[in-house]
């Protein structure tokens, strides 16, 4: 089959590998219909995840028709379904407490050693995202293993297009739990920083949960034009400043809470010799947390911090003091996509969110290289990018104009 | 079969007779350190209640032990850890073969294709708690172990808790066990615990089995 494969840092091949088989019972195999790029592969694109290996295949959004199922996999032949890009086993203390990305056995035993080392605890597994979470191959690729198929998939009723459900699979239910993380109370002020596909689905959860208001920063202009379309009073980061906008938005008591959406690209890993270099690394490693800090200083106090943006280490200069003397909450953590999966489908099919109009490009798989390029350097104009295994190298289809609210 | 904890079992008197000095003194390891638990209080001034495999120094410990949390009852646990099942969870065991009489015998994978045996006998077995093991004089490697079964609180399911002492012998045999325990005793036994996890929680035992674009690999195969 093909697949977009990780050769290095900012080097991403399309190769033709084996296809992917049964191993487990519990295992199927999806034929994959549509696949995003994710502002989590930038990070892998950018070289800063530890454990990537030359020659993995990269992608953890994606959905597709099940062609075969194990002895014991719930899934049927043709079934369409949507695969949550956390694996979990359904069966663990975690995975029963619903703290699905906590998944205490879907990462094996060869590979939770170093992310046990690195954590403090084995992290679960997840597609496409390095050796750390599993080594798992990931969906962008023409065919997937899917372990625990009985589990994970979603099963799309028909009618329903790709484009309506395939941010089930990550960015619609991270957005989501980010806003639940915020614990939100009716008429409270939210902000949000990064309006990127995490951010916007942020902004549309936060209204439906009951905030009055949610104010957005980011400085792309595509960007903020989607999410004022969302609902969002929107702060170009570069045109003022974000803290005092913030407070005198809010008669000074700033936002009731923030949501971290940016994410810092952790420095100093590399891939090399990790299992000895990775102690060493670990305090060497900084985390480039500007948003981060900022959302402290402006939330209110007792308000609450929720960071859905991903870190990788430690962080220098973390304003600690701030977050206790507040007495701020903070909720953070990959998200436990299954646990919102059937509630999110049926707000999708209800029409309560706009999971469409962010998508800026689909795309052929054989392009991907190209497309991580745009994603990469162009993020005003590359608001999503879907991938299609069956589209023709080079059918690249763009997003109308957007007309500016 | 269950025995007093002050008689020696069989094994450690044959092997006090000469042919696995070896044996003796990993077995005693673990069993002075059953007596020393379990007679504390009246000697030890710094209280703890830590297992008594993390009492000292990583580097000087004589014992390994690990626990991990098991989502399903005790009794169950305590039944499947049997050793005609530990091929399926025990990376490095190619097969184990029941001698009668609670001896089995361990074919384990070492480096360079080679193989290594472990003769071990059952020494006690406390139903639904715990089962110990000792190796005999015709083991490779001198080695006992403890299984420890304890009801984790709020319906968690159970701690199993691995306890192992190993010490391998001179000689040829001794160098390629020596290799191998230097490969990975700790490090198999941790991930020989997740994989009895894995089975016992899931059914099945975890993989990454998945294509990549590296020639070597197959898509059937884990991959580190
Ligand atoms: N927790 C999870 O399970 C989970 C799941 C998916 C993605 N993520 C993470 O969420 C983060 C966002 O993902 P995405 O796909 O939206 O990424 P993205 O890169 O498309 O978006 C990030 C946005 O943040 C903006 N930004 C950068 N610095 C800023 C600043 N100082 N203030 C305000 N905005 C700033 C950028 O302009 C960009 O639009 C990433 O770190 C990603 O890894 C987490
Ligand atoms: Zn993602
Ligand atoms: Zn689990």
């Amino acid at each position: 089959m093909r697949a977009v494969t990780w050769q290095g840092r900012h080097k991403i091949s399309v190769e033709t590998v084996p296809d992917p088989e049964i191993v487990n019972p519990r295992d199927a195999i999806i034929r994959v219909t549509s696949t995003a790029i994710c502002g989590s592969d930038l990070h892998l694109y950018d070289g800063y995840i530890p454990g990537m290996r030359a020659g993995d295949i990269v992608g953890h959004e994606f959905m597709g028709e099940v062609v075969e199922t194990g002895a014991s996999s719930t899934l049927h032949r043709g079934q369409r379904v949507v695969v949550p890009f956390t694996i979990s086993c359904g069966q663990c203390f975690f995975c029963e407490k619903q703290q699905y990305s906590a998944c205490d056995n879907s990462n094996p035993s060869e590979t939770r050693d170093v992310s046990e080392l690195m954590m403090g605890h084995a992290m679960g597994g997840a597609f496409g995202y390095a050796h750390l979470t599993g080594g798992y191959a990931g969906g962008q690729a023409e065919y997937v293993r899917i372990p625990y198929s009985d589990v994970g998939p979603v099963v799309i009723p028909d009618g329903l297009a790709d484009d309506d459900v395939l941010f089930l699979s990550d960015i619609l239910p991270t957005g989501w739990q980010a806003a639940v993380n915020a614990d939100i109370e009716p008429g409270d002020t939210v902000a949000v920083w990064g309006c990127g596909p995490v951010g916007l689905f942020t902004i549309q959860s936060a209204l439906l949960l009951g905030a009055g208001r949610v104010i957005a920063i980011d400085h792309f202009p595509t960007r903020l034009a989607l999410a004022k379309k969302y609902g969002a009073e929107i702060l170009d980061y570069t045109k003022v400043d974000v803290r005092e906008a913030l407070a005198e938005m809010t008669g000074g008591i700033g936002p009731d809470a923030c949501i971290d959406c940016v994410g810092m690209e952790s420095h100093g890993f590399t891939v090399d010799n990790i299992l000895d270099q990775v102690k060493v690394k670990l305090l060497s490693s900084t985390e480039r947390i500007h948003a981060l800090r900022q959302a402290i200083l402006a939330c209110r106090k007792g308000g609450r911090l929720s960071i859905p943006g991903v870190y990788g280490g430690f962080a220098d200069k973390f304003p600690l003091g701030q977050l206790m003397e507040k007495g701020l909450t903070v909720k953070s953590g990959q998200t436990h996509v299954q646990r919102y999966s059937g509630e999110l489908l049926d707000m999708i099919q209800a029409g309560k969110f706009d999971t469409v109009s962010l998508i800026s490009h689909h795309a052929s798989l054989e392009d991907a290289a190209e497309m991580y390029r745009h994603w990469h350097d162009e993020q005003d104009l590359y608001t999503k990018i879907v991938l299609k295994p069956g589209l023709a190298k080079g059918a690249v289809s763009a997003r109308q104009e957007m007309e500016h609210a | 079969m269950s025995r007093s904890k002050n008689d020696l079992p069989d094994p450690l008197i044959l092997a006090a007779a000469g042919a696995g000095i070896a044996v003796l003194a990993t077995g005693a390891a673990l069993w002075q350190r059953r007596r020393h638990r379990e007679s504390r209080g009246q000697e030890e001034t710094i209280a703890t209640d830590a297992p008594h495999w993390t009492l000292d120094k990583t580097s000087s410990r004589a014992l390994f032990g690990k626990s991990v949390l098991i989502n399903r009852p005790r009794a169950e646990l305590y039944a499947a850890w049997m050793p005609e099942r530990f091929p399926e969870f025990m990376e490095n065991v190619v097969a184990v073969d029941d001698l009668g009489d609670d001896v089995s015998q361990w074919t384990i994978k070492a480096p360079a294709g080679r193989e290594v045996t472990l003769v071990n006998r059952i020494t006690e077995r406390v139903e639904d708690t715990s089962i110990y093991w000792q190796s005999t004089p015709a083991s490779d490697i001198a080695n006992s172990g403890e299984v420890r079964f304890t009801d984790a609180p709020a319906g968690r399911g159970t701690y199993v808790s691995l306890i192992l002492a190993y010490d391998p012998p001179a000689g040829k045999v001794g160098r390629l066990a020596a290799k191998l325990l230097q490969r990975e005793p700790e490090v198999q036994a941790r991930r020989d615990l997740h994989r009895f996890k894995q089975l016992m929680e899931t059914g099945e035992v975890t993989t990454n089995a998945s294509p990549s674009a590296r020639g070597a690999e197959s898509p059937a195969e884990p991959h580190i």
